[in-house]
């Protein structure tokens, strides 16, 4: 079992630039990119199903309270799409320009997954725009079928990018003949043994931030006293699509933890800072790694407790860091940091989400606590965080390694010089295009909802 | 397969450099239209005519990177590597404009769409620009094989680079002046239809010129890509694309817009052929020969058959959003960009 952690034989990039030990600036780049498009990929999976939701409900009513929700909620989503196209495009141009050689050694081996996720995205921007200036245009039966598109594509674009991800933890596809790749298999790559759970996590994390996002918005309106029909609709149907999502996302969680410590040992250990390889290992909550004496400091330890989370069985082996030597070990603070506080927001997701679907149950209304609507203002952004941290830790826990055990990521970065101008210019540029993308949807809800109803032309 | 592979990347390039472009010409032309009141109406022909189809156009450009990483992994590491300025400023030109583009159509003051008009249209100048300066320096010969391997600047900053971004500027500006007239005319508009159809002649014409011009930048520039363009199949598709370059103009001139449409569109492809013969057997011209660039033959096959069936469900789809484009089913209502900020009384 630890061998297995030394398998691979090690790439050599084909372009051969010069190594740059510091690859900071480029990492950084790369990770403020996706920390800006993954909350809107988010959007992209989970928003569809909700204002299609409110159109069937609309066509079964003919309750025009219905339709105006669902005419704002898809301009919002077009915003939304078109925010995700140009971040989108802005990683895809990284790809090459932070990693040529990652792309030029690997590219064969993956690069059909995003030859597919490509044709779901311009699908998606089709169907989108027919969607959205259809409304009033197309007939209404023809119109909300115009939508179904937009939920398969948000889904199976994001499911190929997923697939490579998976990939680059679970490379396969292809060998290595003498640090050469040769032999690519691309339709093994895209099926790899971390993508089923990666995409569910993924994509009940889409539902839980879009719900929780929304759920936050509508609750603030909620607690300055707007109870409108149109505001109560807004806030429960994301809100149970988040409330539904949040306690499955705790079992997909413990399945793609149990496959981590299955195919990744070393990133496990780091996801707990756990130094030796030992039987019936202990879990930590808080605290942090003192990388001097090896140990976490200051946590709460629960005996026992890693060993069944890991294997579900308490005397199981954890596989600790001391398995590779120190270069191969990812950074452990930020790696258990961001860990633990996934984990920890998780909980209070779904401890908030259950609440909601037992008080809906057993009262059919909402819970009348202005602190449950304070709650959700907080589950909102927190769900957010949550996402982030949840990418946080199985990116840097990765490391090394771009590819896990065949490339490390120093050999893969651009040998272009001044990234850090390029990092300052793309930080200013994305602070502008969010406080923008923020302007827009707030003129948007400043126009009221019946706006919606008035016919033009 | 390596062929099958660039002639998908070719018309990836081409429907780029169409409707994409004409993005980016009606970026230019919302940039001259004058001042706020007397280009008001332009503004708002513009603002309508684009904004059901400017994100599809735009995911040409995605459809070619993932193309060329996927089918020539070395080119595309090191093009993207030694070009990393001209491309890296694209892009930043590109979140711009959408941004600038999406925003203004909710601006509430007109000076609030004066500053967004302003950068969506000036992004609009720049990254035809600079992407036709990337195209320059791989067709010159100035990008070799490696991690950065190329000098930095004047890989892009080179007579035939500029030469091929003044181009592409002004065959944007052609093709969006062509495709706006139509649809001013569907929109029952004559003033936008003369104003536009004036541009796509002065334009059509101003693009034919520097094209010629740019073809004696090449040929003291760069001697082989020239004679590419000069001989063989690279003439016949050079004097294809001045033909149909013709015909567009008298089409325009004498009304017929639908067809015109076809016959710019037409031009522009004939170009990017014509410079993907005239480079050929290369694809990094000097360093790297298509077939040396390609991706194994497995990765070949699985990317065409992937793309290939996209393609049975894209195609009737963009046909039908271009097809309730053109009948008229998605256009919004007529707005002069400027009106919208006076009461409705005045």
């Amino acid at each position: 079992m630890t061998a297995m952690v030394f398998a691979a034989e090690q790439v050599r990039g084909v372009l051969e630039g010069a190594p740059q030990p510091d690859a900071v600036a480029a990492r950084q780049m790369q990770a403020l990119s996706l920390a800006v498009h993954i909350p809107l990929v988010c959007f992209g999976i989970a928003f569809p199903a909700m204002f299609l939701f409110v159109e069937g409900l609309y066509l079964r009513t003919g309750d025009p309270v219905y339709k105006a929700l669902a005419k704002r909620w898809s301009k919002v989503a077009l915003i939304i799409f078109a925010t995700g196209v140009v971040t989108g495009t802005i990683l895809s141009f990284e790809f090459g320009l932070l990693w040529p050689d990652f792309m030029a050694t690997f590219g064969e081996v993956f690069g059909v997954a995003f030859g597919l996720e490509g044709i779901s995205f311009f699908l998606e921007a089709i169907f989108i725009a027919i969607y959205v200036y259809g409304w009033d245009r197309l007939p209404r039966r023809a119109h909300i079928l115009t939508g179904v598109p937009i939920i398969i594509t948000g889904a199976t674009g994001s499911a190929f990018v997923i697939s490579v991800n998976g990939w680059m933890n679970d490379p396969q596809g292809f060998e290595v003949v003498n640090g050469q790749v040769v032999d690519p298999v691309p339709f093994s790559a895209l099926l790899n043994g971390h993508v089923a759970h990666e995409l569910v996590h993924m994509y009940l994390a889409g539902y839980l931030v879009t719900g929780f996002l929304l759920a936050a918005y509508y609750a603030r309106r909620w607690l300055k006293g707007n109870h409108s029909r149109y505001t109560r609709t807004a806030l429960v149907v994301p809100l149970t699509f988040a409330a539904l999502a949040a306690p499955i996302q705790v079992v997909v969680g413990d399945w793609a933890g149990r496959k981590v410590a299955e195919n990744q040992p070393v990133k496990l250990a780091a996801f707990e800072g756990v130094y030796r390889t030992e039987e019936g290992a202990a879990f930590h909550i808080g605290g942090f790694y003192d990388s001097g004496r090896n140990e976490v400091r200051f946590g709460i330890k629960i005996p026992y407790l890693l060993s069944i989370l890991a294997h579900h069985n308490p005397t199981a082996e954890v596989i600790g860091l001391e398995s590779v030597p120190p270069e191969d070990r990812p950074p452990v603070n930020i790696v258990r940091t961001a860990f633990q506080t996934m984990i920890a927001i998780g909980t209070f997701l779904a401890a908030l989400g259950v609440f909601f679907i037992f008080i809906w149950l057993r009262k059919r209304r909402l819970p009348a606590s202005k602190w449950f609507f304070r709650a959700l203002l907080v589950a909102g952004p927190l769900s957010v965080v949550a996402l982030i941290s949840g990418w946080i830790t199985t990116e840097v826990g990765r490391q090394p390694w771009i590819v896990y055990r065949f490339m490390r990521t120093e050999d893969a970065v651009t040998s272009a010089s001044n990234l850090e101008i390029a990092y300052v210019a793309l930080v200013a540029v994305y602070v502008l295009l969010f406080g923008s993308v923020i302007w827009l949807l707030r003129r948007l809800a400043a126009r009221p909802p019946e706006a919606e109803l008035e016919h033009h032309g | 397969m390596a062929e099958i592979c660039a002639a998908l990347v070719i018309l990836g390039v081409t429907a780029y450099a169409v409707f994409g472009s004409a993005d980016f010409g009606a970026g230019f032309w919302d940039l001259t239209a004058g001042g706020a009141e007397r280009g008001g109406r332009m503004r708002g022909m513009i603002q309508r005519s684009m904004s059901p189809v400017w994100e599809a156009n735009h995911v040409w450009l995605i459809f070619v990177l993932v193309m060329v990483w996927t089918a020539f992994p070395v080119a595309f590491g090191s093009l993207m590597s030694t070009l990393s300025i001209p491309l890296f400023l694209a892009a930043l030109g590109v979140i711009f404009r959408g941004m600038a583009f999406a925003l203004r159509g909710q601006a509430a003051t007109i000076n609030e769409a004066r500053v967004l008009g302003a950068v969506f249209a000036l992004s609009s100048v720049l990254i035809p620009f600079f992407f036709g300066a990337a195209i320059g320096g791989v067709a010159s010969g100035r990008v070799p094989v490696g991690n950065a391997a190329g000098d930095l600047i004047d890989s892009w900053l080179n007579p035939t680079s500029i030469a091929i971004g003044v181009v592409a500027i002004l065959t944007g500006a052609h093709l969006a002046a062509v495709f706006l007239t139509g649809d001013a005319k569907r929109a029952d508009l004559p003033d936008m239809v003369a104003a536009f159809r004036k541009r796509a002649i002065g334009s059509g014409i101003a693009a034919g010129a520097v094209a010629l011009v740019s073809l004696f930048v090449v040929r003291s520039d760069a001697r082989d890509l020239y004679d590419g363009l000069t001989s063989g199949d690279g003439l016949v598709a050079v004097l294809g694309s001045a033909l149909f370059g013709l015909l567009t103009i008298v089409l325009v001139a004498v009304g017929r817009y639908g067809p015109a449409r076809f016959a710019a569109a037409a031009a522009v492809g004939a170009m990017t052929i014509g410079w993907a013969l005239a480079q050929d057997p290369y694809i990094l011209p000097g360093a790297l020969t298509l077939d040396d660039a390609a991706a194994s033959d497995t990765t070949l096959t699985a990317l065409v058959v992937s793309v290939g069936l996209g393609m049975l469900v894209l195609v009737p789809s963009l046909w039908w959003l271009y097809r309730l484009v053109l009948r008229g089913t998605l256009d919004q209502e007529y707005e002069p960009l400027d009106q919208r900020f006076r009461p409705v009384d005045s």
